[in-house]
């Protein structure tokens, strides 16, 4: 397992035009469109009205494009999660479990430390959040780094016990006595919401994610430690014997991974619900790491598959609505962009 | 005590048995030398299929069929991405099982709330009614009593035919085996058609014998244990059979004592198959990486 196959975030991205780039996505996307309308159609749905919805319930209106952005930063801070672990070839399937365990993390700074000031509750429960995802992630990174489990696995294992402490908490000790038949948390004090911005539900977590974003790229492209995860990435046997530290390398960058996968986790709880439930996410975490695949550790790439897999994902609750079919047959379409972009020559690396 | 003990090992074998299928599902195919991460997804697109060909047509065995044909089918679309089209075996599993959640939540959600009889238990005559072991050997359905032989099948075919000898290695090194004038792609494939019926098999039991309900993702990420229990089997199909029932006691435990009322909390119960699969890879992991195939989730390039 530790040596299967090579995972995303190779150069092959660069040294091609973008304008090439940009339609030779446009037509893998469109080949995507019409498989998935296929499918719809098998299943006896309307292909046209589920395109139309989607597109006039999100780019159609102001407030339509603002809840695409809303979607967009815990996606965006997923895939940078993924992005960041894969420059060394380190598959982070975990961003689920580590949004979850960041989530969880704030939330009990915010429940506990209600009275703070807003300017010294936030920094505070980003901090929190970015702990409970970096550690979670770190129990893969440790496990790794010995050689005794491939992080692949260990890291999608761990989502579901993320997801269960989570529960535990919600369901058990946490549980608002207010809320006599609901599983969730007591509402977060004012002072522990993200603030947001123009009366839509776009908040501070854009901030958080475009910092996170632009840090990446300087990380990658600027410093003597990208460089050396190039090295790492390229090849480990003579990173090691040139002194690179590759278990630090490892475990360093899943927990930051992780922690940014924890600060999304944050951000969606502190601001989109004001207190802790379950099914706080649709799978942010899956889909980031397939953000971070389709964008090959480019950032900018990172950006506009960000912004593609955010519109699919809020078009998950728009056809549950209008052509009464689960939110998660957006799965589909997901893996259908993905096996076009798997399939197409060279998808292997 | 005693009903305990029997409804612990009867609730092993019964947890355990989906959890078999699916673990033989993927050593046939890492065998030849591929990495499913997809599993789940075949699963449930088994689980899908065979639950509604059931609810539809009113016959189990035709369920069961047809979940083994979808897996089959899935697996083979797998094969096309990483055999045909050598893409990363990774990234492509995770792919399919996205497809697989998507796919059979649409294919299963006008069968939500129904309910069907599934497959009963084949009682045997006079064994059945014995105390203690008639329960507890002699009263399941019949995916269960088929996992072992199925499991020893797998291992003769594996390590005693011609084809096994070659799909071995495929597995071990692929080089070698164009060489000695056989087709790895062809080998690949069959064995990737084998472990997806498997694969849907394990489903079917899981949403046929065992729930008789459709839930949306009911496998739960079983699919992924049974990866972790390729590697605890040491890429065996008889210790498969052990590691199974181990896990699905860890399952079936977790069962008993929400059942009984024991005074902790279901969700930590749950998490028990997960961490056992973690701790038993940190134990093992380390020591017996050598069973490995050789060329497990490498690509193979061709000889040009």
């Amino acid at each position: 397992m530790a040596e299967a196959g090579k995972p995303a975030g190779s150069f092959s991205a660069e040294g091609h035009g973008w304008a090439a780039g940009l339609i030779r996505f446009g037509g893998l996307f469109g080949i995507a469109l019409a498989a998935f309308a296929l499918v719809l159609l098998v299943f006896g749905k309307n292909p046209i009205k589920a395109y139309a919805d989607i597109f006039s319930n999100t780019l159609g209106s102001a407030y339509g494009f603002s809840e695409v952005l809303v979607k967009m930063i815990p996606l965006t801070l997923a895939a940078v999660a993924a992005a960041l672990p894969a420059r060394i070839w380190l598959i982070n399937v975990g961003g689920e479990g580590q949004f979850h365990m960041g989530a969880l993390f704030a939330a009990w700074g915010a429940l506990n430390f209600a009275s703070l000031p807003a300017w010294l509750l936030i920094p505070w429960i980003s901090f929190l959040g970015f702990l409970g995802g970096g550690l979670w992630a770190l129990i893969s990174g440790f496990l790794r780094a010995r050689g005794w489990v491939s992080e692949t696995i260990s890291t999608l294992l761990l989502n579901y016990v993320a997801i269960l402490v989570l529960s535990f908490f919600i369901f058990g000790p946490w549980k608002d006595p207010e809320s006599a038949n609901y599983p969730q948390s007591a509402p977060f004090a004012d002072a522990a919401i993200l603030p947001s911005f123009f009366g839509t539900r776009v908040h501070l977590g854009l901030i958080y994610a475009l910092v996170a974003l632009v840090f990446f790229h300087l990380f990658i492209s600027r410093t003597r430690w990208g460089l050396e995860m190039r090295a790492v990435g390229a090849n480990a046997e003579a990173a090691r014997r040139n002194g690179i530290p590759i278990g630090r390398y490892i475990m360093a960058l899943m927990f930051i991974g992780g922690g940014l996968a924890g600060l999304a986790g944050m951000a969606e709880v502190s601001a989109i619900h004001g207190q802790l439930r379950p099914s706080i996410s649709p799978g942010y975490g899956y889909i980031g790491f397939l953000i971070s695949w389709m964008a090959m550790g480019n950032a900018a790439g990172i950006l506009a598959a960000a912004f593609l897999l955010a519109i699919i994902t809020a078009g998950g609750d728009i056809l549950q609505m209008t052509l009464r079919i689960p939110g998660s047959v957006v799965n589909i379409l997901m893996a259908i962009i993905l096996f076009v972009i798997l399939a197409r020559k060279g998808g292997g690396r | 005590m005693e009903s305990i003990l029997i409804g612990l090992l009867v609730g092993s074998v019964h947890s355990g048995t989906p959890l078999l299928y699916a673990t033989l599902s993927e050593v046939i195919s890492e065998r030849a030398g591929i990495v499913n991460l997809g599993l789940e997804g075949v699963m449930l697109m088994g689980a899908a299929a065979g639950f509604a060909t059931t609810a539809l047509t009113g016959n189990a065995a035709l369920g069961v069929l047809a979940a083994a044909l979808a897996g089959g089918l899935f697996n083979l679309f797998f094969g096309f991405l990483v055999i045909t089209r050598r893409a990363n075996q990774l990234a492509s599993g995770l792919a399919m099982m996205f497809c697989g959640v998507g796919l059979s939540a649409l294919l299963g959600v006008s069968f939500v709330g129904s309910k069907i009889n599934g497959l009963d238990e084949v009682r045997i005559p006079l064994l059945s009614d014995l105390p203690f072991a008639g329960p507890m050997f002699f009263n399941y359905d019949i995916l269960v009593y088929l996992a072992g032989p199925i499991a020893v099948l797998v291992w003769w075919v594996l390590f005693s035919t011609r084809w096994g000898l070659s799909l071995r290695t495929v597995g071990e090194n692929p080089t070698a085996a164009f060489a000695a004038g056989k087709n790895p792609y062809f080998l690949q494939y069959q064995a990737l058609f084998i472990a997806g019926m498997l694969g849907g098999i394990a489903g079917a039991h899981l949403s046929i014998a065992l729930a008789k309900t459709w839930q949306e993702w009911m496998t739960a990420g079983r699919g992924f244990i049974a990866v972790a229990l390729v590697i605890f089997s040491k890429w065996h199909p008889l210790w498969a059979v052990f590691g199974s029932l181990l896990f699905g006691g860890a399952i079936a435990l977790q069962l008993q004592m929400q059942a009984m009322g024991v005074p902790i909390s279901p969700f930590l119960l749950d998490m028990l198959p997960y961490l056992l699969s973690l701790g038993v890879l940190a134990v093992w992991g380390g020591a017996r990486r050598f069973a490995a195939p050789g060329s497990l989730g490498r690509v193979f390039q061709g000889t040009e």
